[in-house]
């Protein structure tokens, strides 16, 4: 029988929460990395027990892990465990190093960003929000960092480099951070096909291997900013898509659910009867294509589920019509958060869907979304939620 | 000369090195901040870039440096440190900010 493996970041550490294709009884180890905040950890699909973590601090900087046994322990890559140099003497703070590519060789000369007030202001960079793992290779990586790039490792997080070709393809000059910063949030990998989500200039995509860069933003209407249909400066939250479904992805907006049948080349707006179409995560079903989820957040000020009443919601016609999925979900005085990166599926036949909240839970459906139950309650609040199916 | 300086550093850098209160470092030369933290670096390499930033070089904002019960946190790097940091008497200290939450 198959297992599970939930991987969940939270503001004080990382979790490991495991089961088998019940889903019903959990062990939960951790935390890991106590007291840091994990913004992402995420499995290789080539490689289950080779996981990756970005364990971050305010005062300590970037750090990158890795296990190669599933999560019992873990290591910097470019600082092996138990060994105070490498054997070819590489500087061992290598693998939390991101520089970004100004050369005028490889990358473009380009050094400013928007602020907030419109003032242009150098890229600094802060942290990494996400890391996408490639789907035939354990050591090569991908990292989506604020201020927001992608840089890329192919020695397992040893070390990485910046694909420069996403800052300097033209409109990076008007990029400017969201709230939460200017970062790169959502990537996902499609053979040659790279797309990324930034907030807040939109979504790009790349046709040749993260090389060269476009923005892919045509039907996106953000009122909150001067153009409302401007190429870039929308407040992607996230983007999804289903894995044999190339063509077809689906994002939510600050506002806004929307979905796109060209690879992203325009938009339609699926919200529908959505009782708001404020929100953060969006997944896809892992075994029907149109079947997706978000989670309704009353408002970009207020960012909570309206009511009090914790609900996903699914469509089975890939938007537009929305059901709600109460089944185990608090239906009052419920005021947490369903943060970008923390929602996930997993791929047993009857699917699973996962999400943890800002209030510390991480609730599991074995059925779709039908009936819902808490893995665990009482965890830092959740970052980021992924879950790996091990045979 | 070599001399032998001892750095107090913060729990969380602590975990990262994999040491357990504080730490001692080897210098041949003049004590300095930066000799310290250039001689802390080397002897722990996965430190680098979580004190001082990995491009620029620069202090990371949220932290401090004091000696003797100095804040030197903005003198220059480059200043001889007192005796007793030199000798080892007292400890070096890497000092992170107090924040709650």
């Amino acid at each position: 029988m198959s297992n599970v493996r939930v991987l969940v970041g939270t503001r004080k550490g990382a979790f490991i929460l495991t089961s088998d294709g019940k889903r019903e009884k959990w062990d939960v180890s951790g935390p890991h990395f106590a007291g840091w905040e994990i913004y992402h950890l995420k499995g290789s699909p080539a490689d289950p027990n080779r996981l990756y973590a970005s364990q971050t601090s305010g005062w300590f900087g970037q750090v990158i892990q890795r296990s190669d046994d599933g999560g019992k322990t873990w290591f910097q890559p470019g600082t092996p465990a138990g060994e105070t140099t490498t054997p070819d003497g590489m500087p061992k703070g290598e693998s939390n190093k991101f520089v970004y590519d100004d050369s005028p060789e490889t990358g473009k000369p380009l050094t400013t960003h928007q602020f907030y007030d419109g003032t242009a202001k150098p890229w600094v960079f802060k942290r990494v929000w996400h890391i996408e793992p490639s789907l035939d290779d354990p050591n090569t990586v991908y990292a989506g960092v604020e201020d927001a790039a992608l840089f890329k490792s192919t020695n397992g997080g040893q070390t990485w480099a910046e694909l420069p070709g996403l800052r300097g393809h033209g409109t990076g000059a008007q990029w400017q951070p969201g709230a939460g910063g200017m970062c790169l949030h959502s990537i996902i990998l499609d053979g040659e096909r790279i797309f990324v989500a930034i907030s807040a200039a939109g979504a790009f995509r790349s046709d040749d291997s993260g090389a060269t860069w476009k923005p892919i933003n045509k039907g996106l209407h953000s009122q909150y900013i001067p153009d409302p249909n401007a190429e870039v400066g929308h407040c992607v939250h996230h983007i999804a898509k289903h894995p044999s479904n190339s063509n077809v992805l689906f994002m939510q907006k600050h506002w806004d659910v929307m979905r796109s049948d060209d690879a992203g080349d325009s938009w339609q707006e699926i919200s529908g009867n959505l009782p708001t179409d404020f929100g953060f995560v969006i997944d896809v079903h892992t075994h029907e294509p149109e079947t997706i989820y978000v989670v309704p957040i009353k408002s970009d000020g207020e960012h909570y589920p309206p009511d009090g009443k914790l609900r996903v919601y699914r469509s089975r016609s890939g938007g537009n019509e929305w059901e709600a999925l109460t089944k185990g979900l608090p239906q009052e005085k419920c005021y947490v958060n369903v943060l970008r990166d923390a929602m996930a599926v997993d791929t047993l036949d009857s699917c699973g869907v996962y999400f943890g909240t800002t209030g510390g839970q991480v609730y599991a459906s074995a059925d779709s979304g039908d009936t819902w139950a808490p893995i665990v309650r009482d965890l830092p609040a959740v970052l980021s939620v992924e879950v790996q199916t091990l045979s | 000369m070599i001399r032998t300086v001892s750095v107090a550093m913060p729990a969380h850098l602590r975990t990262l090195a994999g040491v357990s209160g504080d730490v001692t470092v080897e210098l041949d030369g003049d004590v300095t901040r930066r000799s310290i933290l250039d001689a802390l670096e080397t002897q722990y390499p996965m430190l680098r870039g979580t004190i001082r930033e990995h491009v620029s070089g620069e202090r990371r904002p949220f932290l401090r440096f004091f000696a003797c019960g100095e804040d030197i946190t903005h003198k220059s790097p480059d200043d001889p440190l007192p005796e007793e940091i030199a000798s080892g008497a007292e400890p070096f200290y890497v000092i992170g900010a107090i924040a709650g939450g």
